[in-house]
């Protein structure tokens, strides 16, 4: 019957596909950024924040990078905190992303200090060895332009005082992606990533290995320390390292967990063996072997 | 002669830019995907992977797959309905805005115009721009259809209309935004809302332009090209039903593990699995039309094109509801195996039934014997052996990565650091990008075949068009 009559026909396929459209996609709005998910320490974003935001969808940081920790031991060891639907209220668009070429950024806020990412942004490779990322040095040439702000924040409602949005014209493109970054993720106060704890005594497992053992570890120390204490541990950003300084456990417990209030992130996800490496390898150098 | 009042200049015009702009994303594609093994060679602002890649997709989604749509659907309209088209004007019309939209498209992504949205990125004037379009052909299809001679509806009429309605909900939901300036918008939704109205509208858009409509063209040049009846009307009806009534629900199944209601992500888990039926339901017909009729995979070209091409879509929409289960998700999102799923869908489903389709119409809106049926052959091997390539190393990739992001030491701490899984995908990404060159080779194999077609090829009465292919 359907088969002769091309209206009937295109009111009937219409119908089914509103069934499955109006369950799944149009009644959880009923639910879903009520006041039920709203999470109290989540706070709309700055108006440098905001820019920053814009930039990173100008530039299709989307189709590399993920915004969302899902509930799975690797990803909580890896990233931080699972993400929880009230984290996103003010985010138009979500940007959750599909893939991870590059890392998960959901809660890359407040894990390096700034400056980490100005030089990562301008230069990866310097910072992150065999990193395909393109460099993005050209931000920093970019000023920003407070006008536009005022009508951003009309619609998306925020309130921005007259002095931040003047303030942003001494800023860059470069000042406001980065804003943005340490702003993700620390909605919430828990949000680090978990460290596995180690169970009984800490204990060195490579005391008075050989040299010729530890020589490959130094790869170790060029993908994860270089960047920040220099080459040669003499230091850049973070300060020159003096393995003797410190017993063995203490500076497990430093690289293991970091020192957040003094820019140093923890490197619990590389893992207790790595880490063990990295300070038998930093000890070992600083006894006045060059390398 | 009844023939000679169908409009077949329309058509030529929609196969001759659809070819164009899926060249153009087949180029795209090749460039990014050397971009990811070298990053040295993103050339900013403009000529970025994040600017670029958008313009890949969305070439590859409403250049070619949407620009095929356009010519096929014109032309079987007609020949369905046994009555010329609506509106010519109406159609030529279209054309000229279709070939506005996609620029505009591609000018304003390098711009950085985006609303970020997967296959959704042109900004709202370019929203409105494609609305026009699609009503514009919605029209000139539907009133073709109600002025039919012919009363019944073949199969290939069902799938065209649910893709026009389809297309348009979907597309007009997700776009809701508000502006801020001609070429910025913040979305309607917020959040997790945002991510489920995407994902309804990237799932279904998937359903409603790259399944219903090479559906219709396999529907109707699968009989055309063997000459011999589809296996099962009654098939084709439960297959219809349950399939656009399923898809709807599936959305979710992108968003898994995610903040979104854990029911939603169950109801799009069930009805993924679910829709195995009704797709295989489209394969089986497929095969069992071929029965006593194998043969003709030896002898006929077109139809090795458009049996290959039921197979991908029969393994893609295996492979989809497997990759929908949260187990498997948990494992496998997020890694390189997704765009190797992809991209068999794209290059080994959609693709292949396009390009039978348009060997199909070449020798027949423009009067010639095809160039070379050598070259087609050959144009066959390589789109097949570069999708192969493409997709089987980012399957071991992605394996191979998923597994080394969830390693962990005897203590219970990571085994690897999220560089050291990156640097093991290069030697796959390498291969990937080898891959994308093949079936780019394979591409101009075909246009210089189409094009050797239009200026050599032997003219052809009605009669040698029809027995042409089957040599």
């Amino acid at each position: 019957m359907w088969e002769k009559k091309p209206i009937l026909f295109m009111l009937l396929a219409t119908g089914a596909i509103l069934v499955g459209t109006l369950i799944t996609m149009v009644l959880p709005f009923a639910w879903v950024n009520t006041e039920a998910d709203r999470i109290e320490t989540v706070t709309p974003y700055t108006a440098l924040q905001q820019e920053g935001r814009d930039i990173y969808i100008r530039e299709g940081c989307n189709n590399c990078h993920t915004q969302t920790v899902r509930p799975l031991v690797a990803e909580v060891l890896r990233y931080g905190d699972y993400s929880k639907s009230g984290e996103f209220v003010y985010d138009r668009p979500f940007l959750w992303g599909s893939k991870r070429t590059g890392p998960d950024l959901a809660r890359i806020g407040g894990k390096y200090p700034d400056e980490w990412h100005y030089k990562h942004m301008a230069s990866p490779r310097s910072m992150v060895p065999r990193t395909n990322m393109p460099a993005y040095a050209w931000l920093a040439d970019n000023k920003l332009d407070p006008q536009m702000i005022r009508r951003k924040m009309d619609v998306l409602g925020f309130p921005y005082t007259e002095e931040e949005i003047n303030a942003l014209a001494d800023k860059t493109e470069m000042d406001a992606i980065i804003a943005y970054m340490q702003k993700l993720g620390t909605g919430i106060p828990w949000h680090e990533a978990a460290a596995t704890t180690i169970v009984g005594e800490l204990k060195n497992p490579y005391t008075g290995v050989d040299h010729a053992t530890m020589e490959p570890w130094e790869k170790l120390y060029e993908a994860n320390c270089a960047a920040c204490h220099g080459e040669h541990e003499e230091g850049d950003i973070g300060p020159e390292l003096d393995g003797s300084a410190y017993e063995e456990n203490e500076l497990f417990e430093i690289i293991y967990k970091g020192v957040p209030e003094n820019g140093m992130p923890a490197f619990s996800s590389l893992g207790s063996d790595k880490v063990w490496k990295l300070v038998n390898f930093i000890k070992y150098y600083t006894q006045g072997e060059d390398h | 002669m009844q023939k000679a009042r169908y409009d077949t200049d329309i058509v030529r015009s929609f196969v001759n830019w659809s070819i164009v702009w899926g060249l153009v994303a087949v180029l795209v594609g090749v460039i990014v995907s050397f971009q990811m093994v070298n990053p040295s060679l993103n050339f900013p602002p403009y000529f970025t992977f994040g600017r670029l890649r958008p313009i890949h997709t969305n070439a590859g989604i409403y250049g070619w797959g949407v620009g095929v749509i356009f010519a096929t659907f014109l032309y079987m309209v007609q020949r369905l309905c046994r009555t010329p088209l609506w509106s010519p004007k109406l159609a030529r019309f279209q054309l000229w805005f279709f070939n506005a939209t996609i620029i505009a498209s591609a000018v304003t992504l390098l711009l950085g115009y985006t609303t970020s949205k997967e296959y959704h990125e042109m900004e709202w004037p370019i929203d409105i721009m494609v609305v026009v379009l699609w009503v514009a052909f919605a029209v000139n299809v539907i009133m073709t259809i109600i002025k039919r001679k012919e009363e019944r509806m073949y199969i290939s009429l069902w799938y065209m209309m649910a893709s026009l309605i389809g297309v348009a909900i979907l597309y007009v939901v997700n776009a809701a935004e508000v502006p801020v300036s001609l070429f910025k918008s913040y979305s309607a939704y917020a959040g997790t809302n945002d991510a489920n109205v995407e994902w309804w509208f990237g799932h279904n858009a998937v359903a409603m332009a790259l399944t219903a409509p090479p559906l219709a063209m396999f529907y109707y040049f699968l009989p055309k090209t063997t000459r011999v009846p589809i296996y099962s009307h009654r098939l084709s009806i439960i297959s219809f039903w349950s399939l656009i009534f399923m898809y709807l629900w599936t959305g979710a199944h992108h968003l898994l593990w995610t903040p979104v209601p854990d029911w939603i992500q169950t109801l799009a888990m069930a009805f993924s699995l679910m829709l195995i039926a009704p797709s295989w339901g489209s394969v089986f017909n497929g095969y069992l039309s071929m029965n006593g009729q194998w043969h003709q995979m030896r002898d006929n070209y077109l139809v090795k094109f458009l049996i290959v091409g039921i197979t991908f879509y029969g393994l893609q929409t295996l492979q989809g509801p497997m990759q929908a289960i949260r187990t498997f998700s948990a494992f496998i999102h997020y890694t390189d195996w997704i765009p190797a799923h992809i991209h068999m869908g794209t290059m080994g489903w959609v693709s292949m039934i396009a390009f039978a389709s348009i060997y199909y119409l070449v020798p027949r809106i423009y009067g010639r014997q095809l160039y070379s049926i050598p070259l087609a052959n050959l144009q066959f091997w390589l789109i097949l052996i570069g999708q192969l390539m493409w997709s089987i190393s980012l399957w071991i990739a992605g394996v191979l990565q998923a597994g080394m992001w969830t390693a962990m030491n005897p203590d219970g701490s990571l085994t690897y650091t999220f560089m050291e899984t990156m640097v093991e995908m290069y030697p796959y990404w390498w291969i990937r990008a080898a891959g994308g060159l093949v079936y780019l080779a394979g591409i101009i194999v075909f246009i210089y075949n189409l094009v050797m077609t239009v200026r050599r090829g032997e003219n052809a009465t009605v009669a040698t068009v029809a027995a042409e292919g089957r040599a």
